[in-house]
């Protein structure tokens, strides 16, 4: 459904009066940029140095960093898990939790008194509310930027917005192949789908560790409305 | 809260601020924090100057073409189901958020960190129709509770008070029981605040970057808390400053690095989140309804004047951060919600001169805020601009300075006149002078010497001294 726009003519004649400027149905031609910074940094990284720079940077998100191999993630995952004392886990509605085969894990963990709970789209009152309850919040990483320490999510259908949001812990999966050097990669990305008339995710959110502030006498509380700890475990790929 | 605070005489606010000592303190120390995050921030990138080279570029074509991406960004949002009203003023904005929130029978309302709703004193208007407006930013929040405290800094707004302070408002006024560490302080905060992220009906935000090309906005936090306010409520309504716009998401990219390591010295903020219309079907969370609301509000008059630039601005508070005066008189000295050098050429432009002519005088013109700035705006120079305009077009000086001024030109104007003048002036200051020093000066003299002393004009003057020693003989 389409939505409404609202004194629009008026507002924006009187912006072009004032700078003089063209008329907005004609296109403007963004111009080639003189310089560009960005695509510099750490280029040509391979991959196992995006990986040291991710792990360096994680020191300074207050982010718990684990390195596992595709077999053995399910045990890193309980490790982190026990660690985190999560006696209640959320996790998103993506199919890579069923290609990395740990959906075996979560019926187990059922059985030692961890309740696990998948996020359902089609039910947003009880999504929210186990959400809000958890200790942990779990989800894969769609991108993930080497420089920042940075997660970024698609939250589309059954990725949703709140699992990374309301728990108590966040623990983000990072294949290892979605890790790139930084928000340069991820925006051109977005780039190439409004180029190309395609729908971007509703909400894409990059989350850098866990929630802080330092409103307080600038001094840094880690933990405020969002996550108050956070674990990225980075998996070699399937 | 309007974009005038406090006190109405601009002497009586620096008073004030200068004889706060703690919250000189408090300012230092955090100044001292931010710069050098900012500095080690900007130094690790290595070509810090291509970033701002580059952040310029991108502010300064998208302000010229400001109607064209205005118009395709709303265009893009009406096309994903959201509905946009563009306000010229502050009451416009309010009218229209009102509307959507009668309409919708709203009463509680989950607010994240937003300049403009304050500029617009938009609280003010929604709590007159019977709506609870929670302010949901850790800073934000301590000033709503303490009795609606001005902002102090545009990204730390409540800089101005120290953890003491802030236990006790918890304490009277949420019966708090606990100690001032920050950590204990801000859990509190969570859990009170959770409560009302669950029960708003409708959140509203700020916007940092909106992105013309996809019809998105981004905002940028730390706390999660804008995250909560466009993930729970049903409704989601967000106002923006109508130049906080980018082309493209290659802009968004560059604008999001500069601003937060301009502003905090990080990488990025813990969240950047990219909002892109309503919640599409199949989605459980997020807004069901849009509204964005863009904002003018004395904008449009900055527009093809000399300073324009002004409003390539993308609210990091480097400028800010590095300000002497800032330093010492504190964010409410400004009278203004946008404070230090960029609060000084903003707030005469989006008010008036009427009200903020001093502030293109609070300033040292030494420049730093011009070099500290992401997106290379003139500032210290367009301090220089409206004093140019202040004196000369609006002829707004004061008697005594344009007497003084007069005279000076007149004097300066003769050789003879000159000369007496320079003669007379160590006589005519003898009764003010002690030791060769002014300390307790007549008239206008007075205040320079409250703060510190004059030395006496000597009984030579550098002409007759030069005269003489040429005489003499001596080298040059």
């Amino acid at each position: 459904m389409k939505g409404s726009i609202m004194n629009r003519d008026r507002f924006l004649t009187n912006i072009r009066t004032k700078i003089g400027g063209l008329t907005a149905s004609q296109p403007v031609e963004k111009p080639v940029w003189t310089v560009s910074p960005q695509k510099k940094v750490l280029k040509d990284y391979t991959p196992d140095q995006l990986v040291e720079v991710l792990e360096e940077q994680c020191q300074h998100i207050h982010t718990d960093f684990f390195r596992t191999s595709s077999n053995s993630l399910e045990k890193t995952l309980d490790e982190v898990l026990n660690h985190y004392g999560a006696k209640s886990v959320i996790y998103s509605n993506d199919e890579r939790f069923v290609s990395y085969q740990l959906n075996p894990y979560f019926e187990s963990s059922l059985s030692t008194g961890r309740e696990i709970y998948r996020w359902n789209e089609k039910d947003k009152e009880t999504s929210i509310s186990f959400a809000e309850k958890a200790d942990v919040g779990l989800t894969f990483s769609d991108m993930t930027l080497a420089e920042s320490g940075t997660i970024v999510l698609f939250n589309k259908k059954g990725q949703g917005r709140s699992v990374s949001l309301l728990p108590r812990d966040y623990i983000a999966i990072v294949p290892k192949s979605t890790i790139v050097p930084r928000m340069t990669q991820a925006t051109s990305y977005v780039q190439e789908m409004v180029d190309n008339g395609e729908d971007i995710a509703s909400c894409i959110n990059f989350i850098t560790g866990p929630s802080n502030s330092a409103d307080i006498e600038m001094k840094l509380v880690v933990g405020v409305h969002g996550p108050i700890r956070a674990a990225y475990i980075i998996v070699d790929d399937k | 809260m309007p974009m005038h605070i406090g006190e109405k005489d601009f002497r009586k606010r620096v008073s004030k601020g200068i004889s706060d000592d703690y919250m000189r303190g408090a300012v230092r120390s955090a100044q001292e924090r931010l710069q050098n995050r900012r500095a080690a921030a900007a130094e690790e990138l290595g070509d810090w100057e291509e970033w701002r080279t580059l952040g310029q570029q991108i502010r300064s074509h998208t302000i010229e073409h400001l109607d064209y991406y205005l118009h395709q960004l709303s265009d893009k949002v009406a096309e994903l189901g959201g509905h946009v009203f563009f306000a010229e003023t502050g009451e416009e904005a309010n009218e229209y958020i009102k509307q959507v929130i009668q309409k919708k029978n709203a009463k509680k309302i989950a607010k994240s960190k937003s300049m403009v709703t304050e500029e617009i004193s938009m609280n003010a208007a929604l709590e007159e129709i019977g709506c609870e407006v929670i302010e949901t930013d850790l800073g934000e929040y301590i000033l709503q509770i303490d009795d609606h405290d001005p902002p102090s800094h545009i990204v730390a707004p409540a800089l101005h008070k120290n953890k003491e302070q802030i236990r006790d408002v918890f304490k009277e006024r949420l019966n708090y029981k606990k100690t001032e560490h920050p950590e204990e302080l801000a859990l509190f905060a969570r859990e009170k605040l959770r409560e009302e992220f669950l029960a708003a009906d409708v959140g509203i935000t700020g916007c940092n970057f909106a992105v013309a090309e996809s019809g998105s906005f981004a905002l940028v936090t730390n706390e999660g808390n804008a995250r909560m306010v466009t993930a729970l409520p049903n409704t989601q309504i967000t106002v923006m400053g109508m130049e906080r716009i980018v082309p493209g998401w290659e802009e968004l990219d560059i604008v999001v690095s500069l601003l937060t390591r301009a502003a905090v010295g990080q990488k990025l903020t813990s969240y950047i989140t990219a909002l892109t219309g309503p919640k599409q079907a199949e989605e459980a969370d997020g807004p069901e309804e849009f509204h964005l609301v863009i904002v003018d509000n004395g904008r449009s008059k900055i527009l093809g004047t000399e300073f324009q630039e002004a409003l390539h601005c993308i609210r990091c508070a480097a400028c800010i951060n590095v300000c002497p005066v800032y330093r010492h008189v504190g964010g409410h000295a400004y009278g203004s919600i946008y404070p230090g050098p960029i609060g000084a050429v903003l707030s005469p432009l989006l008010s008036d001169y009427d009200e903020y002519k001093e502030l293109p005088y609070a300033s040292s013109l030494c420049g730093a805020c011009t070099e500290v700035c992401p997106v290379k705006i003139p500032l210290h120079e367009q301090l220089i601009m409206h004093r140019r305009k202040i004196v000369e077009d609006e002829k707004k000086s004061t008697l005594a300075e344009r007497v003084a001024m007069r005279g000076f030109e007149q004097i300066v104007h003769s050789a003879n006149l000159y000369r007496t003048a320079t003669k007379m002036a160590p006589f005519l200051t003898t009764p003010f002078a002690k030791n060769n020093r002014i300390t307790k000066g007549p008239g206008p003299l007075r205040n320079w010497t409250d703060i510190r002393d004059l030395p006496q004009p000597a009984n030579e003057r550098f002409r007759d001294w030069f005269k003489k020693r040429n005489k003499q003989g001596g080298a040059i």
